[in-house]
């Protein structure tokens, strides 16, 4: 569903067979990124999958070692925290439900919140989802296990489920005047968990990781989070973008399709549909970048939105 | 969207327009019920958990807890602020909508720091900076809830709960009565006084009963009635006006009190009836026909 269709008439290029229905074949391609890994070696083939773990247990890693080891560089969680005593941030999406619930926040909320949605608004809002909810790094085990295991089909709800969802949370944060998705909300309740510990909340985490395994591939970060939903609206002009500025390379090894956590999102720019530049600019895209790890013909390089050239 | 194209590809071939509006309708309305049930699930959910449970007291200068709700985003950083690990974050299963700060006083009680750190932590607004003394903080109300087993109301001089207060002589005090089972001593009964009680808890953390505490901290909601208000009481009515509102009194004497003041029946030694004779002592009911007196006097 691309919403920057471009103007004018798109050259008439011939669509090859590849398609969002590649996307079910992720079940069919076990080891995404084989050739890549001959082409350009373990490293490099692993590259941006390596920095994206690095950032979210590293994230993680600063909001721990304060309970852990008494070093307080970051003090509460990702709904809201506070750096070196200074820098106030605040969970955007969280101010949106308290706004709708009718509570006005202090300034420090206001101040964090505005922060975090000029971080975003600049340089992708779903970064948020790739590169620091510590819920990927669950849906992204599920992914792994579900293509290692050759699990095929399952029941996936609509990818535009999230965005309702998105304006329900809302609503309902108006009619009951709470923060009233905040009891069930499997973000902010998994990192929270992490660090102030868990109760029963493992269950939540348990059931997503179950859900996107056996039931709905992708079907949480992909299909259902309202939270991701909320980072998409904020990134849709952000400035950081995967172009698939060598397309021409492309062998259709579908090894991009396969390792995707949101495939619709490539064939606009991969396959010219609908747009004439490389640029993958679905607000969608989480820019995890492992479409440019997978990739055994580079044909993918992370960007920014102004660089719509092709070589 | 995958499905949409799913099913576009394996579907028959089909007059277009009207049959995709179609089953984009229908599409649309299933995702968007679909969704809507799952947040109204949440919405109830939270509705229907959201009672605290009557020991979990939440920090001072908390919103009312309906607000509170509204206002918290469960970031922790008031608990992280609390110089005495009191609060804590409730994990899902405590009882206490998850991820909201609060605490047990039996557990760890509200030490009354005099900054109040948990306050100024608070980003949100859910802990109300208009507090900014902590002897007004109205976390709770403590509660003497079982006379059975306080040791003060079984006349012994326990008073701990008493002695732990920060606003010992306010918020508790102890209240000098007859022990009507010896009929010869004091009991002193420790009494809350909801002016000045703050909820700390430090008297159900310090209540030395091996189990529940016998004074317990609840939420003031629970712990005190609301106020007649059509009740007009005539001593509070008289002092306000500076005379009584139906006329003066009028007070007999009453015959052998005379000099006390009106109502003031007390009787001081070597007044009374006998008129200065010595009250005899104790002696205990000796049982008839002998038996083993072994001479214990109290």
């Amino acid at each position: 569903m691309s919403t920057q269709l471009s103007s004018g008439a798109a050259p008439e290029r011939k669509v090859p067979p590849t398609s969002v229905r590649g996307a079910a074949m992720r079940g069919v391609v076990a080891r995404p990124g084989r050739e890549a890994v001959e082409a350009k070696g373990w490293l490099r083939a692993h590259k941006w999958l390596l920095l994206r773990r690095a950032s979210q247990l590293g994230i993680l890693a600063l909001f721990l070692v304060g309970p852990w080891l008494g070093w307080w560089i970051v003090k509460g969680n990702l709904s809201s925290s506070l750096t070196l005593g200074v820098l106030p941030l605040t969970d955007p999406f969280l101010v949106a439900q308290q706004l709708a619930a009718g509570q006005w926040p202090y300034q420090e909320a206001l101040l964090g919140a505005g922060i975090v949605l000029a971080f975003y608004l600049l340089f992708g809002g779903r970064l948020f989802c790739a590169w620091v909810c510590p819920v990927n790094l669950v849906t992204d085990a599920a992914a792994w296990l579900r293509r290692r295991l050759g699990l095929k089909g399952g029941k996936v709800p609509s990818g535009s489920t999230r965005y309702w969802l998105l304006g329900f949370v809302l609503v309902i944060a108006a009619a009951t005047g709470s923060l009233a998705w905040e009891w069930v909300n499997p973000v902010s309740m998994f990192h929270r968990g992490l660090i102030f510990g868990f109760g029963l909340a493992w269950g939540i985490v348990g059931g997503i990781f179950l859900y996107d395994l056996l039931i709905a591939p992708r079907g949480w970060c992909g299909h259902l989070c309202p939270q991701g939903a909320f980072y998409a609206l904020i990134g849709r002009a952000a400035v950081v973008k995967v172009s698939a500025d060598r397309r021409s390379a492309c062998n259709d090894c579908m090894d991009c399709f396969a390792v995707c956590p949101e495939p619709q999102v490539i064939r606009p720019a991969l396959k010219g549909v609908g747009q004439d530049h490389p640029l993958i600019l679905d607000a969608d895209c989480t820019t995890c970048g492992r479409c440019v790890d997978v990739c055994g013909k580079d044909v993918f390089r992370i960007t920014t939105r102004f660089n719509r050239s092709e070589s | 969207m995958a499905m949409n194209d799913k099913v576009q590809s394996t579907g028959r071939a089909e007059p277009a327009a009207p049959a995709s509006r179609r089953r984009f309708l229908k599409d649309a309305a299933g995702v968007a019920g679909g969704a809507g049930l799952l947040a109204l699930g949440a919405g109830m959910y939270a509705k229907q958990a959201s009672a605290l449970p009557a020991t979990a007291i939440r920090p001072p200068g908390a919103l009312p807890e309906d607000d509170f709700l509204a206002a918290c985003v469960r970031c922790g950083l008031c608990v992280r602020d609390c110089p005495y690990k009191t609060l804590k974050l409730a994990e899902l299963g405590d009882g206490v909508a998850t991820g909201t700060p609060y605490f047990e006083a039996r557990d760890i009680p509200c030490e009354m720091c005099e900054d109040i750190p948990c306050v100024v932590a608070c980003p949100t607004g859910a802990l109300d900076r208009t507090l900014v003394d902590i002897g007004k903080a109205k976390m709770g109300l403590a509660v003497l809830i079982d006379q059975e087993n306080c040791l003060n109301f079984l006349g012994l001089r326990c008073d701990v709960c008493y002695r732990v207060c920060p606003v010992i002589d306010q918020a508790i005090t102890l209240e000098r009565i007859h022990n009507p089972r010896s009929d010869r001593h004091a009991m002193l009964l420790p009494t809350v006084h909801s002016e000045y009680c703050t909820g700390c808890g430090k008297c159900e953390k310090a209540c030395v009963l091996p189990g529940e505490s016998a004074i317990k901290v609840l939420p003031i909601k629970l712990a005190q009635g609301s106020k007649a208000e059509h009740y007009l009481r005539g001593w509070e009515e008289k002092e306000a006006a500076g005379r009584s509102l139906i006329g003066d009194q009028v007070e007999l004497p009453v015959r052998g009190l005379e000099g006390k003041a009106y109502g003031d029946t007390r009787v001081e030694p070597g007044q009374g009836p006998q008129g200065g004779a010595p009250v005899p002592d104790y002696a205990p009911a000796k049982p008839a026909g002998g038996g083993l007196d072994s001479g214990w006097k109290p």
